[in-house]
C-alpha cells in the first residue's frame, strides 16, 4: 500500500497527459489530493513498514512528513480547479501533469531510505515544479524558472557529491560501504570524521539550497514571486519540507556518529543567518509574494535553528513543519487571488484589498498574524517551544537573538501586508474583474481555520507523532 | 592493471577541463564536454573490473547478467552524455542564431589560469583528506574534485545560458568520477537514475534556453536581471 502513495499520483499524471479537455483535466488534481490523503491516513495507521530491502520505509520521521505533505497537497489541490479554470486562456496539460508528478515524487523523497534514491527523487521534484513556475510564460517567469533550475540543480549536485563522500567515509572506516540510511546510521559511529564533516557540509549546502536556507536562498524570492500562488504554496509547504527531511536524515547520521557539536554549530549558523537575511530583505519589501518568500526563508531558518538547539526545541521545530506549512499555503493562495484581482503584486498598485476582496484580505491579515507568531495560532505554539527550549538549554543570547529577529520580521512583513490590505482600493487601474470566489477562498479559509485550531489545541495523534519523530532523531547513540 | 588504463584517462579528462575553459566557440565547447562524457562512460566498465579493492566484495567477478547490465548502462551513459545532451544543446545553440561563441566574465586567459590554480589547490586539498591505503596512489579523488571545480568556474564565469548549462554538465562529470570510487556501492539503478535526471535536467534547461533566446535574442543570462531587490 505504501507504494501506492507514489504510484497513484504518477498514474494520474499519465491520465492527465491523455485527457484532452482543458476543463476536465484540473479536476484530477483534487482527486489525487483526496485519494492521497485518505491513503496516507490508512498507511500511517499501519505502523512502521519496509519495502524493497529497506529502500523504502515508513519510520516515525517519514510518518510525520508524509502526513504534512499529503495535507498540504490536499489543501492546494482544492484550489487548483478554480484557479486553472479562471486561467482558461492558458493550456494546463503540462501544469496538471507536473502538479500530479510533484505529489508522487515528494512522496518518494519522504519514503526513500536510500541516499541515492532520495537524491534522484529530490532532483526530479525540482524538474517537475519548474514548469509550474513558468506557467505564465512571460519574461519574468522565464528568468525565475531559469534561476530556479540552475541554482536548484547545482545545489542538488553538491548534495550528490556529499552522499558519495558519506559512502566513502564508510570505506575509509574499513566497513562495507553503502548508501542505505539504516546501515549508515547503524555504522555511523565508525565513520571517518574528516570525510563525515565534509559530507555533512556538502549535504547541508545541497539540500539547504532546496530548503532555501540563506545564503543559498537566492532562487526563492524569484521563483515564489513569479510562480502562480498554488505553485508557491506547494513549494513553500511541500518541497522545502521535503528538503528539510533530507537535512534531518543527514543530521541523524551525524548525531549517531557523536558529531553533534559540529552539526549543531552548522545548523545554528544557517538558521540564524537565514532569519537575519529574511529580516533585512523584508524591510521595505514592496512585492507581496517576494515578502512571503522571505518569510519562508525565515521559517526554514527557524527549523534549522530548532534542530541545532535540540531537546524541546527540536520537538518545536518538528511541530513547526506542519504549522508553517499550513499557514504558508493559506498565505500563498490568498496572495495568488490578490495577484489575479490587481494584475500586480507590488504595494504601489495593490491597495485596499479588504475593500475589493474582503475575504481574501481578511485571510491574508489573519495569515500574517499567524505566521509571525501571534498567540492563538499554530505557529505561536511551535515557535514558543523553540524559544522555550533555547532558554531552558541555557542559550540565553541565542534565544534573545531569535526573538529580536522575529520582531524585525514582524515589522517588515507587517509594513508590506498590512499596508496593502488597508486604505481605499484604487479606481484607476482596475485591471481585473476578479472578485472573491468560493472555490478560490475556501482552501485558504480551511488553512486559517486549521491554524487557529492547532493554536488552541494540539490533537493527540499529532503530539504522539511529533514525539515519536523527536525520540527517533534524538535516540542516544550507542 | 586497470589503474594503468584509468590514470591516463583521468589525465585526459583533466586536460579536457582546460580545453573547455579555454575554448570560445560554442560548438567546440559542447563537443569538448561531450567528449569528456564519452571518456567517462568508457572508464565506467574499466573501473568496474576489479580496479578497486572492494572491502569484502568479489573482485571482478561478474556473471553474464551482470555483464549485460554493465554494458547496457555504459551504453546509456555514453549515449546520454555523448550524444543526446550535445544534440540538445547544439540544437538550442542553433536556434539562438545570433551567437556562435561564448564569452567569459573574466576572460579566457584568466579562466584558464584560475582553472590551473584551482586544480593545483584541489590536488593539494585531496592530499589532506585521509585516503584508504589502496587509494593513495590514485588520481581519482583529485581529478573528481578538480573537475567539479572547473564545472563551478564555467557556471559562474560564462555569460551565455548554454555555457552555464555546460558548466553544470562538467560539474556532474566531476561527481561521476568520484562515483567511480564507489562503483560497488552505488547500485546500477541509482546510477541510471542519476544519468536520467541529468538528461531530463539538461532537456528542461535546453527548452528554457530556447525560450530565453526567443525572449532575449542574445540568449545571454546577463539579460536575466529584472528580478532583483
Amino acid at each position: 500500500m505504501m507504494l501506492l502513495l507514489i504510484l497513484l499520483p504518477i498514474g494520474l499524471a499519465i491520465v492527465a497527459l491523455l485527457v484532452p479537455s482543458n476543463r476536465l483535466r484540473p479536476w484530477l488534481v483534487p482527486l489525487a489530493g483526496t485519494l492521497h490523503l485518505g491513503l496516507t491516513a490508512w498507511v500511517v495507521s499501519q505502523g512502521d513498514q519496509w519495502m524493497f530491502g529497506r529502500w523504502l520505509a515508513l519510520d516515525p520521521l517519514s510518518r510525520l512528513f508524509i502526513c504534512v505533505i499529503s495535507l498540504v497537497y490536499f489543501l492546494c489541490s482544492l484550489y487548483a480547479p478554480g484557479y486553472l479554470l479562471t486561467r482558461g486562456e492558458r493550456p494546463n496539460r503540462v501544469m496538471c501533469t507536473c502538479l500530479l508528478l510533484f505529489l508522487g515524487l515528494t512522496s518518494l523523497v519522504i519514503l526513500s531510505h536510500h541516499l541515492g534514491l532520495m537524491w534522484i527523487a529530490m532532483e526530479a521534484t525540482t524538474l517537475s515544479s519548474a514548469t509550474g513556475i513558468y506557467f505564465n510564460h512571460n519574461p519574468r517567469s522565464l528568468e525565475a524558472t531559469w534561476k530556479y533550475l540552475l541554482i536548484g540543480s547545482v545545489g542538488i549536485a553538491v548534495a550528490l557529491l556529499g552522499s558519495f563522500f558519506l559512502a566513502y567515509a564508510m570505506i575509509q572506516a574499513g566497513s562495507e560501504s553503502t548508501l542505505l540510511l539504516d546501515e549508515l546510521v547503524e555504522h555511523s559511529h565508525k565513520l571517518s570524521l574528516p570525510w563525515l564533516h565534509a559530507a555533512f557540509v556538502l549535504l547541508i549546502v545541497g539540500y539547504g539550497t532546496k530548503m532555501g536556507l540563506a545564503p543559498m536562498h537566492t532562487w526563492k524570492p524569484d521563483a515564489y514571486g513569479e510562480a502562480p500562488g498554488i505553485v508557491g504554496a506547494l513549494l513553500a509547504g511541500g518541497m522545502t519540507n521535503c528538503a528539510f527531511l533530507c537535512v534531518l536524515r543527514i543530521y541523524h547520521i551525524a548525531h549517531i556518529a557523536h558529531d553533534d557539536a559540529y552539526a549543531n554549530r552548522i545548523m545554528l549558523f544557517f538558521g540564524l543567518f537565514s532569519m537575519a537575511t529574511a529580516a533585512v530583505y523584508m524591510a521595505r519589501q514592496k512585492d507581496i509574494k517576494r515578502c512571503l518568500a522571505y518569510s519562508s526563508v525565515e521559517h526554514m531558518g527557524m527549523l534549522a535553528f530548532g534542530v541545532g538547539i535540540g531537546g524541546p526545541a527540536l520537538t518545536g521545530a518538528l511541530l513547526h513543519v506542519l504549522h508553517n506549512a499550513i499557514c504558508k499555503v493559506g498565505l500563498f493562495l490568498s496572495a495568488g487571488n490578490i495577484h489575479r484581482a490587481y494584475g500586480s503584486k507590488s504595494t504601489d498598485e495593490v491597495r485596499g484589498v479588504l475593500r475589493r476582496l474582503p475575504v481574501t484580505g481578511t485571510l491574508l491579515l489573519v495569515g500574517f498574524f499567524a505566521v509571525t507568531g501571534a498567540p492563538l495560532f499554530g505557529p505561536f505554539v511551535s515557535e514558543y517551544q523553540i524559544v522555550a527550549g533555547t532558554f531552558s538549554s541555557g542559550n540565553l543570547v541565542l534565544g534573545l537573538v531569535f526573538l529580536a529577529l522575529m520582531m524585525l520580521v514582524f515589522l517588515g512583513m507587517g509594513n508590506t501586508l498590512v499596508n496593502c490590505c488597508l486604505g481605499p482600493a484604487p479606481e484607476a487601474n482596475e485591471t481585473s474583474r476578479f472578485r472573491d470566489h468560493f472555490s478560490m477562498v475556501a482552501p485558504a479559509m480551511i488553512c486559517m481555520a486549521l491554524t487557529l485550531y492547532l493554536g488552541l489545541q494540539t490533537p493527540q495523534f499529532l503530539a504522539d507523532s511529533v514525539a515519536d519523530a523527536t525520540a527517533f532523531l534524538a535516540r542516544a547513540p550507542d | 592493471m586497470n589503474s594503468q588504463i584509468l590514470e591516463p584517462c583521468l589525465v585526459l579528462a583533466l586536460l579536457m577541463n582546460f580545453y573547455v575553459l579555454g575554448v570560445s566557440r560554442l560548438n567546440a565547447l559542447i563537443k569538448g564536454v561531450a567528449a569528456q562524457g564519452v571518456l567517462l562512460g568508457l572508464m565506467y566498465p574499466v573501473a568496474h573490473q576489479g580496479f578497486l579493492p572492494v572491502v569484502g566484495g568479489p573482485e571482478g567477478s561478474l556473471n553474464a547478467v551482470g555483464w549485460l547490465r554493465l554494458l547496457s548502462l555504459t551504453l546509456v551513459i555514453i549515449g546520454i552524455k555523448g550524444w543526446v545532451i550535445p544534440r540538445l544543446l547544439l540544437r538550442a545553440a542553433a536556434q539562438a542564431e545570433s551567437r556562435t561563441t561564448v564569452s567569459s566574465i573574466i576572460g579566457f586567459i584568466p579562466s584558464l589560469l584560475l582553472g590551473a590554480v584551482g586544480t593545483g589547490a584541489v590536488m593539494q586539498f585531496a592530499r589532506s583528506l585521509p585516503l584508504t591505503e589502496n587509494h593513495h596512489t590514485q588520481f581519482l579523488i583529485p581529478a573528481a574534485l578538480a573537475t567539479v571545480f572547473v564545472g563551478f568556474l564555467l557556471l559562474v564565469t560564462r555569460r551565455e545560458a548554454i555555457g552555464q548549462v555546460l558548466g553544470y554538465v562538467v560539474l556532474e562529470n566531476g561527481i561521476f568520477i568520484f562515483g567511480l570510487l564507489l562503483i560497488e556501492v552505488v547500485p546500477l539503478l541509482v546510477e541510471l537514475g542519476v544519468v536520467l535526471d541529468l538528461f531530463v535536467g539538461v532537456f528542461v534547461m535546453g527548452i528554457t534556453v530556447n525560450h530565453v533566446s526567443r525572449a532575449f535574442p542574445e540568449a545571454s543570462s546577463e539579460h536575466l536581471t529584472s528580478l532583483r531587490e
